[in-house]
């Protein structure tokens, strides 16, 4: 379930941070952390409050892969496709997970469950392919724990 | 109640990532067991890694999958009796004994979040010599230890922080480099995770060596138990005088405040890195002016990766001359290679420089893991040259690398076995670099976009010898006219891999025009 946008609380969150422009990434992070997105009257607010122009925090945004700007499913899964992985079979991992889920990277399952993302190294090399759910690591993950892993691992 | 038992399992990303937590679970619902969340030992092969104290020794169990912890109760593991998992004494295990353990002689020995334990095996020792020596005596500590920035660049640590040290301006900063995006790295995570106290200590070392009073460590977001241990190291420095006002009852006070990176590669390029803890876009910066001079907010300021950083309380403590006799030529000290991909045993080695990529691959590595043949070996992260199996008996070196074209870098090592296709992988490190590059600069932004095309073009057999040509004259551009590294860079694993790997560029039907 979606979050419903709050003006006080995303006053709170800004606040925070001392409402200082130079903590700007950091209340971001606070942001999708509570509301998983930063929706655009997330962005109306903190550059009001901030006093930023909108493109600024807009440029912000859109420059890290962190802050995605629609609602993602409920839980997140990222496969990593860096080097090390791909030495393991990671691209074979990212078409098999692509045709269980039935998406793209990038997308959310139609029920609104699991979105895929592509991440670029999870520092967990020495056990690869890596794979994060939510905000657990998952190491030397073949096609037969990805599919354990979906059917248990994060909010579903 | 009985007598109580020492038991340590790994609370660290890898050895998590494989079944650490429930494992530690199901072992402190024992009874007489004491529980010890330690770092990884760095035989990530190995974890889960479970050690339990005999008599004052170490016996060390592993693999450790929960599943397996039902047998090894039955076995009467807290005696140390025999398993199928044993691995004996944790001291005599030849890939952790074979090891030059300076930066990490703490990590996996001790509860990272124990002062205790911290001061026990040499804790801020490093910190209270150069609170009583001042900073002129760092500097030169620092200077005979020969130590290079860790985190790729190699830079003489000693040059920069005398830079700051003698720039003028009241308000100067640390800024610590744990934006460790590099595949096939993960020495600052462990360190983070396993003696995250020892970066704290050479921050504050580093802040009194050049008069600052305020130090930000930036963390990238990919690694959330790193985080959570490393503000839990934060607030217990605090907690015992470690960190803030008057530290210890010296005049010396010193802040740190932990900010996340957000996914974004090129942050981890220094200037990127500043712009991002001022809360802009990641997009560089020109240099000059040097971040030295002109750095945090415009301050002068000390940029320094985490496992330099790390090194650096050991130096005061022991003496750089020790750190010295590590290591030849202008390749000092230690450095914690780390093996990763497709290798038997993967995880971090920490030796003097000096020692050959092949020993590091076949001694500690033991070989890919796949079993099948070793094809190609990138050193340095995605913007590190490909290396043939050839080129394996070159020493890491600094230098020695330089002269076949490679890098060291932050120390990753990645293997490949025989079946990689090097073509995708060159096509991949222009794609990253098309995924990743800040925008700032023409060569890196539309460059790597183009590079993409070209590959695509030789391998599917247009115009063949032209595209190379185009290739080879596109990377020269990217590499004389990128802003940074990621631009400047992302052609060596290209040309590589063009040069040691030509018949993967051959289009599969092996036509050649």
């Amino acid at each position: 379930m979606a979050i419903r946008y709050d003006a006080t609380i995303a006053s709170e969150i800004i606040n925070n941070f001392d409402t200082k422009p130079e903590m700007l990434v950091q209340i971001l992070h606070a942001f999708v952390a509570r509301y998983a997105f930063i929706s655009d009257e997330a962005i109306r607010q903190i550059a009001d409050e901030l006093n930023l122009s909108r493109a600024d925090v807009h440029g912000v945004v859109s420059f890290y892969h962190d802050f995605r700007t629609t609602q993602p499913g409920k839980r997140i899964i990222k496969i990593c496709q860096a080097e090390a992985c791909q030495a393991m079979g990671s691209r074979d991992l990212t078409e098999h997970a692509k045709k269980s889920l039935g998406i793209n990277l990038n997308e959310t399952t139609r029920d609104g469950e699991t979105t895929l993302e592509a991440i670029y190294c999870l520092g967990n090399c020495a056990c690869s392919p890596a794979v994060m759910i939510d905000d657990a690591v998952y190491g030397r993950v073949d096609k037969r724990r990805f599919d354990s892993l979906t059917a248990t691992a994060g909010a579903k | 109640m009985g007598q109580q038992t020492t038991v340590y399992v790994p609370r660290e990303t890898a050895a998590v990532s494989l079944g650490a937590n429930e494992v530690a679970v199901k072992l402190a619902a024992l009874e007489n067991v004491d529980l010890i969340r330690n770092g990884s030992w760095g035989a990530s092969w190995l974890e889960p890694m479970v050690e339990v104290e005999v008599d004052g020794t170490r016996i060390a169990y592993g693999p450790i999958t929960p599943d397996d912890v039902e047998s090894l109760v039955d076995t009467n593991f807290l005696q140390g009796a025999d398993h199928p998992l044993r691995l004996g004494p944790t001291h005599e295990i030849p890939y952790l004994i074979d090891q030059d353990r300076w930066t990490f002689h703490r990590v996996g020995r001790i509860d990272p979040l124990s002062i205790d334990a911290y001061t026990a095996f040499g804790g801020f020792s490093g910190l209270k010599k150069a609170l009583d020596a001042g900073p002129g005596a760092i500097l030169n500590e620092l200077r005979t230890s020969g130590l290079r920035g860790r985190g790729g660049a190699g830079f003489p640590t000693a040059i920069k922080w005398q830079t700051v040290a003698e720039a003028s301006g009241e308000q100067k900063y640390i800024a610590c480099n744990a934006d460790e995006g590099d595949s096939g790295t993960f020495s600052d995570r462990m360190l983070m995770e396993g003696d995250p106290l020892s970066l704290i200590e050479g921050m504050l070392i580093a802040g009194l060596a050049v008069g600052a009073d305020k130090g930000y460590v930036y963390l990238r977001s990919e690694y959330p138990l790193t985080r959570t241990i490393f503000i839990q190291a934060l607030s217990l420095a605090r907690k015992h005088g470690w960190l803030g006002q008057n530290i210890q009852g010296s005049d010396f006070s010193f802040e740190i405040d932990l900010h996340l990176g957000a996914g974004s590669y090129v942050c981890g390029e220094e200037t990127a890195m500043l712009e991002s803890l001022e809360g802009k876009a990641g997009l560089i910066r020109y240099k000059p002016p040097l971040p030295a001079l002109e750095g945090l907010f415009g301050k002068p300021t000390v940029v320094n990766n985490v496992i330099t950083l790390a090194s650096v309380p050991g130096i005061l403590a022991l003496g750089g001359e020790r750190y010295a006799s590590y290591g030849p030529g202008r390749s000092k000290g230690t450095l914690a290679f780390q093996l990763a991909g497709n290798v038997k045993r993967g995880g971090l080695v920490e030796k003097a420089f000096g020692l050959t990529l092949r020993e590091l691959i076949e001694d500690f590595g033991g070989g890919t893991a796949s079993g099948r043949p070793l094809r190609a070996v990138q050193v340095g992260g995605p913007l590190g040259a490909y290396i043939p199996e050839a080129d394996l008996d070159t020493p890491m070196d600094y230098e020695k690398f330089a002269e076949i074209g490679a890098m060291i870098g932050h120390g990753g090592i990645v293997i490949f076995d025989d079946t990689v296709n090097m073509a995708t992988q060159a096509r991949f490190a222009m794609e990253f670099c098309a995924v990743e590059s800040c925008g700032k600069c023409t060569p890196c932004r539309i460059g790597s976009v183009r590079g993409v095309e070209v590959i695509d073009r030789i391998v599917a057999n247009e115009n063949r010898e032209a595209n190379l040509a185009l290739l080879d004259d596109l990377c020269d551009t990217m590499v004389d006219g990128s802003l940074c590294a990621m631009g400047g860079m992302t052609p060596f694993p290209v040309q590589s891999a063009v040069k040691h790997f030509p018949t993967d560029f051959l289009s599969p039907d092996g036509e050649n025009t």
